[in-house]
């Protein structure tokens, strides 16, 4: 194991992260507090209590989500696709270091980087409404697995865009629409049997399920489900990444 | 003493179809300075990208102190520090940082002192805090050798170090080479200055549509191509050479006030003195005469133009 490289490369993008701040960590925090003002505050005191939790509790764990969610693709795909983009990828592909040091380093510090962040809006969101973590083992499991999943992910399109444009078309095109489909802001329960079933079929169903239920012990689908569909999205992303790096895939011509 | 790198059988064909490289073999010595020499698209950055890592060839086998590169490729790596021809850098670290990051990346752990060695002898000291997107080009190619030798290779690549470069700076990056060289570190460089090579280098490698066609010490080449060049300058016109002087193969320039005379360096007699002589009977008069020696770059373009 090359230790110094996935030293290296860890603090050479959290340094990034530190460089711009106000980027990474403030606008993330500002704009979920303006979710909690919108739908917490002034529509959610017109909703009454979604299975027993005030609407803008319910909202919580679904908007820690959706920040770890979309930082942790723009991170890990911004930090692999940079150096590919300005040709410094060179010195990465001619380092004494393997795949998998390569991917620890950076899908480590997106990771990090977004489980602070989720952290961060939590800690805002006690702010705006009571909290309760009925399980807070799960709650940390399910955000770091979110977060390494979803880096994991990023890290895959990063590779995979050859311009900006493609490096945002995943995750506007893809990811934000699932989020908010995916029970951010309603329990999967609210909705007719017929898009029930539909919604079923978005990944991040289970994801913001379990999460939730972690908080509050209420889950659109069983946790055991939750786990094993995110478990299941891990090894998924794991095994494009190993076959990327097996084959030089937009890495090696 | 075993080649520090070993090519052989090398070939690399690109997804297009386009054969890049085709059959290399090459040794390149431990200490020497090593110079392949090539026109544009001749293969020699893929050659150096294959031997670095980050090309993979599609045939042949190439080692570095005797490590495979595929197999072995993290003690092979380890050994090369590699300076790419285009300027590659990120924009917002300080020099400091870059530099420091690549030894990690190569896994050697933390040496302030190194770096410092490394900066200074690069005249990069006064710029350590610098970001990167405040430097000239000129310093920025000096913050990419500094990153290449911020772990100690055995082994450096420059790739076209000096393209773009001013003159000054392009001497002073031969002082660096030469200061690396002596303390032990294998230098192999492309450039398209032929003249850097002449200056520069212990063997040439000439390298064209992705052959290698010639390796030869520099020396041992200047003398085996090298024809040296005979102009005499005429005191009076003349119209054309007389037939008792063809043996010579006079060439007359237009105005008829000049008579250039080819001769081999190699040969026991050169032919000169019986050329003044046989001039002299001939009633031609010489008020001056000049001699010239082919340069590298005369023998590589007639290398690289034969059929």
């Amino acid at each position: 194991m090359n230790f110094h490289a996935i030293r290296a490369i860890y603090l050479f993008e959290m340094a990034r992260t530190w460089r711009t701040l106000l980027q990474s960590i403030v606008s993330p925090v500002v704009s979920t507090s303006l979710y909690f003002v919108v739908f917490g505050a002034a529509i959610g005191s017109r909703i009454t209590s979604v299975e027993g939790v005030s609407y803008g509790t319910f909202i919580v764990p679904g908007l820690v989500m959706l920040s770890v969610l979309t930082q942790s693709i723009a991170n890990a795909s911004f930090g692999i696709y940079f150096p590919k983009f300005v040709g410094t990828i060179y010195e990465l592909l001619s380092a004494p270091i393997s795949y998998f040091e390569i991917v620890l380093g950076y899908v480590g510090a997106a990771a990090t980087k977004s489980i602070i962040l989720g952290l961060i809006i939590l800690a805002t969101a006690g702010l705006f409404v009571p909290l309760q973590i009925h399980h807070p083992i799960w709650m940390l499991t399910f955000l770091v697995l979110t977060a390494v999943t979803f880096s994991l992910f990023g890290f895959i399109i990063g590779i995979w865009a050859d311009g900006f444009e493609k490096l945002q078309m995943i995750p506007m095109l893809v990811v934000t629409p699932l989020t908010f489909l995916g029970g951010s802001f309603y329990s999967v329960n609210m909705l007719p049997s017929g898009w029930r079933t539909i919604t079923l079929l978005n990944p991040v169903v289970y994801l913001i399920s379990g999460f939730r239920w972690s908080f509050y012990e209420i889950a659109d689908v069983s946790v055991t489900l939750s786990l094993g569909m995110t478990v299941g999205f891990l090894v998924v992303c794991m095994t494009i990444v190993w076959w990327i790096f097996k084959t030089g895939y937009r890495l090696k011509n | 003493m075993p080649p520090i790198i070993s090519v052989s059988n090398l070939s690399k064909t690109y997804g297009s179809g386009f054969k890049a490289l085709n059959g290399i073999n090459l040794d390149i010595v431990s200490g020497e300075i090593f110079a392949l020499l090539g026109p544009n698209g001749a293969g020699k950055t893929t050659l150096i990208s294959i031997i670095c890592g980050i090309a993979n060839l599609s045939q042949g086998r190439v080692t570095v102190g005797g490590h495979d590169i595929n197999t072995d490729y993290r003690a092979a790596r380890s050994l090369i520090g590699l300076v790419p021809q285009e300027l590659h850098t990120d924009a917002f670290e300080s020099v400091w940082a870059t530099v420091s990051f690549s030894r990690g990346l190569f896994g050697k752990p933390k040496n302030p002192a190194h770096i410092e060695k490394v900066l200074k002898d690069l005249s990069l000291w006064d710029k350590k805090d610098n970001k990167i997107v405040t430097l000239s080009g000129g310093m920025k190619r000096r913050v990419m050798i500094a990153k290449a030798l911020s772990h100690e290779p055995q082994i450096l690549f420059l790739d076209e170090p000096t393209a773009g470069v001013d003159v000054e700076l392009r001497k002073g990056m031969w002082e660096v080479v030469r200061t690396l060289q002596a303390s032990g570190v294998t230098i192999i460089l492309t450039t398209h200055y032929i003249e850097e090579a002449e200056e520069m280098a212990d063997r040439i490698g000439v390298i064209n549509k992705g052959e290698i066609i010639l390796v030869e010490d520099k020396a041992g080449l200047m003398q085996k191509l090298g024809k040296k060049q005979l102009k005499l300058y005429l005191q009076n016109k003349v119209e054309a050479i007389p037939a008792d002087l063809a043996a010579y193969n006079l060439e007359l320039s237009e105005d008829g006030r000049e008579v250039i005379f080819n001769y081999d360096t190699k040969g026991e007699r050169t032919g000169i003195t019986s050329l003044l002589s046989d001039l002299r009977s001939a009633g031609i008069r010489i008020s001056d005469l000049d001699t010239t020696q082919s340069s590298l770059e005369d023998i590589f373009v007639s290398l690289v133009r034969a059929p």
